[in-house]
């Protein structure tokens, strides 16, 4: 596959990455080939199911997947621009040397985990959290350090008198997962991941989560890859999204274009199958059939087995992901006539 | 329509480290024949509880639920066994629900067996085979001999449905039962309960915190929203989601992200007054919502606990200002939910 030159301007260019589960029963390829920019301050939203290797991506850009996976094949390329000289740093992620990568992680890439309780340690106050943090990349400390957080913690929201001297239990759930954002900002990152963010929380309390993450971006110049099985709100924060099935980037384009005229018949079925507030009782299908064994691929497209339009191309060949517009790419044998064809086949059934 | 279950002033409280929880309080309500009526509101509001209780797995602690007119909780044992069939509950995690020991067969037949339903082992072989159809699991052969752990989440919640129809239940209650499954096929598992809720005349109770799942499910029925512990409005569901009258209920519908990028990014905010969620151990007094209510108005919110009051188009909303404003409007409750002088009536003593 011919594989797109990195531009300047994109903050992390990923190129044929392929990653690997090791299991009792075999390979489990929950990552193949998988390429995309994030460009300056953009928001890329990374949606599908459980088991479709969103999260496994962003546990590979910043090295932190478990033992029994590995990086095979591809490259994560990051760029940072000196403010001062105006030159381009260039770091390619997979060859940093351990103590390089610990100073990567945080100062130049964040991670917000689902489950802010977890991400936080017990026993230590925020403000330890803080310093923690500052303190293992030689940051600010002391007074200059405490002024910096409760700046950061004004910007989410939260009142720096109540929270710095709290310890993670004495916080909501809501609270919690904004102090991991404000910690998230701490070092200055060209670029946060966001994992799920707001999956466990209430629908008021991931409003206003939300809210912050959309004001914090007028504000701050920060790019953001956001992954969520939750289409509403990757329709809310995206400038772009990716749809993932079975270990590859299926669609790709932005986000009004992914939502008001997809091109994969996977991505066209994930949106008429979600219910909406304003929708009718009609409109919603399911899509038949269930997500494919990762050790046992199915043969030619991922998504044959449970594509209503598959053609006897589809179970011998995989499609590339290929460019039908600027700034749209999909991988499928038909995207030509699939949101006609599509429709034609809802008719049919019903 | 009938009656099939009743609420009336009932509540619930845990007692944790000597301090009182009131995880339910004073909910009225009536659920009617071949109705669905879905649940919601945020963690906390009560909605699992009073679901439990009308499954009777939790005893009230005030108030009381019938049950075609009978208290459930004043049955005598026949009746019990019986109304313990009437009504049965799927949960939200079929990870947990199902014993990872037990084959599907197992799990399916053992109701069966147990209630003498099938007369022998023939029998229940061809029921078991039949409800496995009728939940769509096709062809029903080749999953008998499976466990648990071998089926997806989707394959496993219909076993869950299929467990819960082999005593021939009248009503069910579904506890968030499709939030642990994948999106793409959670759609395929409702249509399911829609068909055999039809097909079998069972009436739902939907628990669910997803708003625009809610009047999926409920489309020709009523959801009712809870917050701490209340019933605070209750409407056809439709009529819900495009008109809500309680504060709470417009709160949630305009915090809502849409998977419609200008739709939800142009969406209306309704700001709350404080984003504090109050403990349930110290509930404000009056209406709970009302340190956080847009519509806040003054002393009656915080000192009056405000009824749920019906009106002429089939809402009931628990909120002063909007009862205020809607005087003229205002309706007699159906049977059985009765309020103000009656209240004491159905107090246990």
């Amino acid at each position: 596959m011919s594989e797109k030159p990195i531009s300047g301007n994109a903050v992390l260019s990923v190129r044929n990455l392929t990653i690997e589960y090791r299991a009792r029963r075999g390979k489990v390829q929950a990552v193949r080939n998988v390429s995309f920019d994030v460009q300056r301050g953009e928001v890329l939203a990374l949606i599908g199911e459980s088991g479709s290797g969103k999260t496994t991506v962003s546990l590979g850009l910043v090295q932190l997947l478990p033992g029994n996976a590995s990086i095979t094949a591809g490259k994560i390329v990051y760029q940072r621009r000196d403010s001062a000289t105006g030159q381009l740093k260039i770091t390619s992620v997979l060859e940093l040397k351990p103590s390089e990568l610990r100073a990567f992680r945080w100062a130049e890439c964040a991670m917000v985990f689902q489950s802010a309780l977890n991400a936080l340690n017990p026993v230590l106050k925020i403000s330890e959290q803080f310093g923690d943090t500052a303190a293992a990349h030689g940051y600010l400390h002391g007074k200059a350090l405490a002024e910096r957080s409760a700046d950061l913690l004004k910007l989410v929201r939260l009142d720096p008198d109540r929270v710095w001297k709290a310890y993670p239990h004495e916080l909501s759930g809501g609270m919690r997962q904004r102090v991991l954002i404000a910690l998230s900002l701490l070092l200055e990152p060209q670029l946060i991941i966001m994992d799920e963010p707001t999956t466990a929380l209430d629908i008021l309390t991931q409003r206003n989560i939300m809210d912050v993450l959309n004001a914090l971006r007028k504000q701050l110049d920060f790019s953001l890859i956001f992954i969520s099985h939750d289409l509403s709100l990757a329709a809310e924060l995206a400038d772009r999204v990716a749809t993932m099935y079975a270990g590859i980037i299926v669609e790709l384009s932005s986000v009004h274009t992914i939502f008001m005229n997809p091109h994969h018949p996977y991505t066209i079925g994930l949106i008429n199958a979600v219910p909406t507030l304003a929708g009718t009782k009609d409109e919603l299908v399911s899509i038949p059939g269930q997500p494919p064994d990762l050790i046992d691929l199915p043969t030619g497209c991922k998504f044959h087995p449970r594509c209503p339009l598959v053609e006897e191309r589809c179970r011998r060949e995989e499609p590339p992901l290929e460019d039908i517009a600027p700034n749209h790419s999909v991988a499928c044998w038909r995207w030509r006539d699939a949101r006609s064809a599509l429709k034609a086949y809802e008719v049919k059934t019903q | 329509m009938k009656p099939i279950i009743e609420l009336q002033h009932l509540s619930r409280s845990f007692e944790i480290k000597r301090q009182k929880i009131k995880a339910v309080d004073d909910v009225n309500l009536t659920l009617n024949e071949g109705e669905v009526v879905c649940l919601v509101g945020e963690s906390g509001c009560g909605k699992t509880t009073t679901g439990k209780m009308i499954a009777n797995l939790l005893a009230p602690t005030g108030g009381r639920i019938l049950f075609r007119g009978k208290d459930i909780n004043q049955m005598n044992s026949e009746d019990r066994r019986k109304h313990r069939m009437s009504v049965q509950m799927i949960h939200q995690d079929p990870y947990a629900s199902l014993n990872p020991a037990h084959t599907i067969y197992d799990i399916i037949s053992a109701p069966l067996r147990h209630h003498k339903i099938t007369q022998d082992e023939k029998a229940t072989y061809k029921r078991v085979i039949e409800l496995l159809e009728l939940v769509d699991l096709t062809p029903p052969e080749d999953l008998l001999d499976k466990f648990p752990h071998q089926l997806s989440g989707g394959q496993r919640q219909r076993v869950s449905v299929a467990r819960a129809i082999t005593v021939q239940p009248t009503y069910i209650v579904a506890d968030e039962a499709v939030s642990m499954v994948d999106v793409s096929i959670r759609i395929s598992l409702l249509k399911m309960m829609t068909r055999l809720k039809d097909k079998l005349g069972m009436s739902f109770l939907f628990i669910t915190h997803d708003l625009a799942l809610a009047k999926y499910f409920a489309w020709e029925g009523r959801i009712g929203v809870m917050y701490l512990g209340r019933l605070v409005e209750i409407a056809p569901s439709r009529q819900l989601v495009e008109q809500p009258q309680h504060p709470y209920t417009k709160v949630l519908l305009s915090a809502i992200p849409e998977a419609d990028p200008e739709r939800t990014r142009s969406k209306q905010r309704i700001e709350l007054r404080s984003m504090d969620v109050p403990s349930l151990l110290r509930l404000p007094g009056g209406c709970s919502f009302h340190p956080r209510c847009p519509y806040f108005d003054g002393e009656k919110c915080e000192n009056v606990v405000p009824e749920l009051t019906y009106f002429t188009d089939s809402s009931a909303v628990a909120c002063h200002p909007v009862q205020a404003q809607r005087q003229a409007e205002l309706a007699h409750a159906p049977s059985g939910t009765r309020s103000g002088p009656e209240a004491g009536k159905y107090d246990r003593s």
